[in-house]
């Protein structure tokens, strides 16, 4: 569990961060969202004490990260950033076991956890270990980047935009595979990023910052739902919100009973994909794979709810 | 501790520090025999030495203990460097005895480091602040007028350098327009020569690996070989070539020295050339031809002007380097301040060395600020016409 | 390739000059008037190349390690004040001459190999430590934002990530330095130090163009090996990092 309690960055006079407290359970995955300059990357940093609070501070299963020296906090933490921050004298194999040399482990130990972070990450070891970090596509660059984040095991790993260089196609795949990893290893995630959709694909909670203030923090369908500002609700952007919404809850969880013609669709399809086939198809029911239909009039009202929250 | 230690100012004050305790000058009674180091508060008569010796030293100290302003810094370490070169005259004239022309009054590390202190002192408040084009110029000019105005009052006339001047006037005189000759006389023939090579190269890519790799090559030779290889080749062609002995040409002197500065200087200038051509965007020469220019025109409207900045880069390089190397020519009878130099090697008299070493690094140190301000003027304008 | 096959025609030809220069003496012999020598037999041409090489060797390791020490002293925090002073140094250093370096050290060291030798370690700091300040300063944040994330301290960042990316960048200053020692060491010999320049200088007094020559052509081999061998060392040291 991470608990941030009152967490401020003052630079000269301006306040980055003010007064930021949120907790973040075991295994599960925060989002900070936010503007550039908004703080959500300074209050990131203050977590590995790469930048050191003006006040508040940060408990790492209820211990403070102020008693422990920076560079061994930062060993127990994984860290991702944007454009990777690959070291480009070093191999792949070199790059992912970074951490786990420093921490003294021995050579069969490190080089059997790369292996199987390179097989976790579908790169085949025998042929990746040994490549420079300029040979591999943008990527794969950024899968071995989250590998080396990895490498020791943290309990905790932090993500800044980690996808923000990639192009969109590579990036939704990217952020599917995170979200497995992340499930499969039960890891605790913090990423920060400046995209709502991303947010809401990847975080179970999500805290949006605007001029260093956390303005709120919680699941996805709350943000969407019942935005707390205006700024909050501009993030999310009021034209798609109930796509946003229809698109985190899988069809499953509307089932109604009766008969409809046509192509079946799966039952973790997404409300947002069954709308979407009935407005191409021009159906107004759908079946469902393994029995049971949704109704276009169930979908809609589904959406709803946002659209009263919007006015 | 209430005040803030500087440490530049710490390193500043410990360099002059030790030239306050080292000896500022030393004393001989002839220019060949060792002499006898005499420290600032020695050198000097009672009152005046102290009274010096103490106001620098307050200033050091003082520049270590707290963060001034980066202008009071500046001309704060402006005064002391003229204070020092003024104690430095002050205490030649009150040694020498009247009337002795044998005696010399050397600077010796005191001097040095004090000046190395003040002046390291000057660059740091300098690189601290921007200051526009037009001040730095200014700047510029104001210094050497200062030095002129130094050198012409007599006050420095009692320093031994000062002492071989005067012995030699003419003939300083002589060799300082050697040098300008030498080192200009280069770069206007290279400029002549280099530039329409680097076109020609930059118009036919085929040539440029041939032509580089021979300046290359031409560029690792010694300059003492290089310019020696050039005297018998002059030698030969004046012999040999009816009217070329005529006209002044000869194996010693002038033209070997001139030559060989002017093959160090064109490879700097053809590869500028080349790497300035091919610096000007291409949408720039296709809009250029695209209006209806022909080559030439867009060759001297267009690519030649963008190119300047890099053009003048080279200029910088070549004459900051033919300065410096001039002096080689001293040694094969060429002519410039290398005389002096090679002229006191010879004779372990080391006030003649830097009456030949001290103009030269001036020169060069001036012609390298003024290019510098020069490539920063023409370098702000063709920038967005290159981006 | 044919660089390759070049250098090393140029190698075996200066090594056989050297071990037995009097084998090329009808190849000098056109150069040289009155029956003079063509060949300079006063000092060993060997000894006179190793003694040469040595002084030069010596003063670039000296001007690297201290060179680069400086530069990674003045991109720590705690010596970052010396910065903008050192960046204004090492360009006005630059404008010094060489010839005049040389001149002035001799008041202080005397005749000999001492000032050629505080010349050349004076003269060739600066390239070297403008080129380490740009290469250490030159990094990719991301980069060091990654090191600094994963807990490496300032001493590991520093050896394990600043330095090995900023060595390509290095390696050019020392080339640089080196050919520029190789050559302005011969001027040391009007100091009394003991190099090639011997050979020249020897040249220019008895009128002897073949030993001129000689000196001329063993310096520029040896300038070009070391040049063609430096840029090869930094071409595998920037293709490892992926500058190539």
């Amino acid at each position: 569990m991470i608990e941030i309690q009152n967490l401020t960055r003052i630079y000269g006079t301006t306040a980055v961060v003010k007064d930021v407290s949120l907790t973040v359970e075991t295994g599960q995955i925060a989002a900070l969202v936010g503007t550039s300059g908004s703080g959500k990357t300074t209050l990131l940093r203050m977590i590995n004490r790469l930048v050191e609070p003006s006040a508040g501070r940060v408990l790492i299963d209820g211990k403070d990260t102020a008693e422990i020296e920076p560079h061994l906090l930062r060993r127990q933490i994984g860290y991702a950033i944007q454009g990777h921050g690959l070291f480009p004298h070093r191999t792949v194999a070199q790059n992912i076991s970074t951490v786990p040399r420093l921490l003294g482990w021995t050579q069969d130990q490190h080089r059997a956890r790369v292996d199987e972070l390179l097989e976790l990450f579908q790169m085949e070891p025998a042929d990746f270990r040994d490549r420079m970090p300029h040979e591999l596509s943008g990527g794969q660059q950024q899968r071995v980047g989250v590998a080396r984040a990895l490498a020791a095991r943290p309990d905790l790993l932090l993500m800044d935009e980690p996808f923000g260089a990639l192009d969109p196609v590579i990036r939704a795949k990217a952020q599917q595979d995170l979200r497995d990893i992340q499930r499969q290893l039960g890891t605790t995630l913090i990423i920060v990023t400046h995209d709502m959709e991303e947010a809401v694909t990847l975080g179970d909670r999500i805290a949006v910052m605007d001029k260093g203030e956390l303005l709120q923090y919680g699941p996805p369908s709350e943000i969407l739902t019942t935005p707390a500002t205006s700024f909050v609700s501009d993030l999310i952007g009021t034209g798609d919100r109930p796509f946003r919404l229809l698109s985190l809850t899988p069809v499953a969880e509307i089932i109604a009973e009766g008969q409809a013609e046509g192509a079946e669709i799966p039952r973790e399809a997404s409300l947002r994909d069954a709308l979407a086939e009935c407005l191409w198809s021009g159906r107004d029911r759908l079946p469902v794979e393994g029995g049971g239909i949704v109704t276009l009039d169930s979908l809609r009202a589904q959406a709803a709810p946002t659209a009263r929250a919007a006015e | 501790m209430a005040f803030r230690i500087s440490r530049t100012g710490l390193l500043f004050a410990l360099i002059g520090l030790a030239g306050l305790a080292l000896p500022f000058v030393q004393f001989k009674p002839n220019r060949i025999v060792p002499g006898e180091g005499l420290r600032l508060f020695d050198a000097l008569s009672l009152p005046l030495g102290w009274m010096i010796g103490l106001v620098l030293g307050a200033v050091l100290i003082a520049g270590c203990l707290e963060r001034w302003p980066a202008r009071l810094r500046l001309t704060v370490a402006l005064l002391s460097v003229i204070a020092v070169t003024l104690a430095l005259g002050a205490a030649a004239t009150q040694l020498t005895p009247p009337d002795n022309t044998l005696a010399r009054v050397s600077p010796s590390s005191g001097f040095w480091l004090l000046l190395l202190a003040f002046a390291l002192m000057l660059a740091d408040a300098q690189s601290r602040i921007t200051l526009g084009l037009p001040i730095r110029l200014a700047m510029l000019i104001g210094a050497m007028v200062l030095i002129a105005v130094i050198l012409g009052s007599g006050v420095l006339d009692g320093v031994s350098v000062m002492r071989e001047y005067a012995a030699r006037s003419d003939l300083f005189a002589r060799e300082a327009a050697g040098h300008l000759v030498l080192a200009f006389g280069s770069l206007g023939l290279a400029l002549l020569i280099g530039l329409p090579l680097g076109v020609a190269i930059y118009e036919s890519p085929a040539m440029r690996r041939p032509v580089l790799g021979i300046l290359n090559i031409l560029q690792t030779i010694p300059s003492l070989a290089l310019f020696g290889i050039m005297i018998p080749i002059f030698g030969w062609i004046a012999a040999n070539i009816p009217g070329a002995a005529q006209a002044g040409v000869a194996g010693i002197g002038l033209f070997p020295a001139l030559v060989a500065l002017f093959l160090y200087s064109l490879l700097p200038v053809v590869s500028n050339t080349l790497t300035g051509l091919i610096g000007v965007n291409p949408a720039t020469r296709e809009a250029a031809a695209g209006l209806g220019m022909t080559r030439p025109q867009i060759l001297v409207q267009v690519l030649i002007p963008l190119a300047l900045p890099v053009l003048l880069a080279a200029i910088r390089i070549v004459l900051v380097q033919n300065i410096g190397l001039a002096v080689i020519a001293g040694l094969i009878g060429g002519g410039g301040f290398g005389t002096f130099v090679f002229q006191g090697l010879n004779q372990t008299a080391m006030d003649l060395v830097l009456l030949g070493a001290l103009p030269t690094i001036a020169l060069a140190l001036v012609a390298g600020i003024a290019l510098d301000l020069l490539v920063e003027a023409t370098g702000g304008a063709p920038k967005g016409g290159q981006a | 390739m044919t660089g390759r096959v070049l250098m090393a025609a140029a190698m075996l030809f200066l090594l056989a000059f050297l071990a037995s220069p009097e084998s090329f003496a009808s190849l000098f012999k056109p150069f040289t008037r009155n029956n003079a020598p063509a060949i300079y037999t006063q000092t060993g041409l060997m000894s006179l190349t190793l003694s040469h090489l040595g002084l030069v060797l010596l003063a670039v390791i000296a001007s690297t390690l201290i060179a680069v020490t400086l530069a990674i002293l003045v991109t720590r925090p705690s010596g970052r004040e010396f910065l903008p002073l050192a960046r204004t140094v090492t360009s006005v250093g630059q404008t010094f001459p060489p010839v005049a370096v040389l001149a002035l050290a001799v008041p202080v060291m005397g005749f000999g190999a001492g000032p050629t030798l505080v010349a050349l370690f004076l003269y060739g700091l600066l390239p070297v430590f403008e080129n380490a300040l740009a290469g250490l300063t030159g990094q990719s944040p991301q980069v060091q934002e990654a090191a600094r994330g994963m807990g490496l301290t300032p001493r590991q960042r520093l050896w394990q990530v600043e330095l090995p990316l900023a060595l390509p960048v290095i390696l050019t200053g020392v080339r640089l330095t080196a050919v520029i020692s190789l050559g302005t060491a011969t001027i040391g010999s009007t100091v009394a130090a003991k190099t090639l320049g011997e050979l020249i200088i020897a040249g220019l007094l008895s009128s002897n163009t073949a030993f001129v020559l000689q000196g001329g052509m063993v310096v520029g081999i040896l300038a070009v090996l070391i040049y063609e061998g430096f840029q090869r060392l930094e071409q595998l040291a920037a293709a490892r990092i992926g500058q190539g």
